[in-house]
């Protein structure tokens, strides 16, 4: 058993939730859709993160390869999701999220 | 000792930036803190020897993502305030389910204790060599998979932006 470093896995569990936290944060007080894909994106990589993190510490490569299948369906949702974005601004002139609300309710 | 002032460093450097991110009025320094959120981010897994990781996340986040959001920004001439901020009493009720949910979490994970095999520092998964030897044998399918999965994703960026209806 060699002997585990002075980082422990619980620093990376912490700082991961606050990044994760403040993520979710992010999606519920922002309007403007381009900040709320942003939040979205630290949510990613907080969660990223600690796969990587517990990958290394369990000396499994499988996380690894997971963090590297979350990263390619991230780019491709944030370039579905810009595109979105620029058809609204094209129908409504705004990126601001109160303005659609046709299916709410 | 060096590797946890590192550590605390880029973990400081990741929430300030990301926090950052939320309290800017314009949308383009919300995407500049995002890019050295990521940065601070591509710190850590070179910290934890995920040397393959690190590089493909300054590519892919670094790169092509905030080069995407960036030229959204621009594209539409985004660069201004919001137009109607929300009413006071839904931040305040968001800041306390965030504040919950991150009190949970923290308190949760705080004392979470197992049993871990590997230094972070001396591993060798994270090289190149061993993480392709493992995508391109183990996961060989779900690697093909996601590379249409990518062409999907272009197709449809493409289409939504057409400017004539299809």
């Amino acid at each position: 058993m060699a002997p585990i470093s002075s980082i422990p896995i619980q620093y990376y569990l912490v700082f991961c939730s606050v990044l994760f936290s403040i993520g979710v944060v992010g999606v519920l007080i922002k309007r403007n859709a381009l900040v709320i894909l942003m939040s979205i994106e630290l949510m990613i990589n907080s969660i990223n993160l600690l796969l990587a993190a517990f990958s290394a510490y369990s000396n499994d490569p499988a996380g690894q390869i997971f963090v590297f299948f979350i990263m390619v369906v991230a780019a491709a949702e944030v370039a579905i999701g810009l595109a979105i974005v620029v058809l609204i601004y094209r129908t409504t002139h705004s990126i601001d999220i109160n303005v659609l609300n046709k299916l709410k309710w | 000792m060096f590797t946890q002032y590192i550590f605390h460093f880029l973990s400081i450097l990741a929430l300030f930036s990301a926090v950052m991110v939320l309290a800017s009025k314009k949308p383009i320094h919300s995407v500049l803190f995002l890019t050295l959120t990521f940065f601070a981010i591509a710190g850590h897994y070179v910290l934890l020897n995920a040397q393959f990781l690190a590089v493909v996340h300054v590519i892919v986040y670094a790169g092509a993502i905030m080069v995407l959001f960036l030229f959204t920004v621009m594209l539409l001439n985004l660069n201004k305030d919001e137009r109607s901020p929300k009413p006071m009493w839904v931040n305040i009720i968001a800041f306390v389910a965030g504040g919950m949910l991150m009190l949970t979490l923290v308190g949760i994970f705080r004392e979470y204790d197992v049993k871990l095999i590997q230094d972070p520092l001396t591993t060798q998964i994270g090289l190149v060599k061993n993480l392709g030897k493992i995508l391109y044998h183990d996961y060989l399918v779900p690697f093909e998979l996601s590379s249409v999965l990518f062409l999907t994703a272009m197709v449809g960026a493409v289409l939504l932006g057409k400017k004539e209806q299809i």
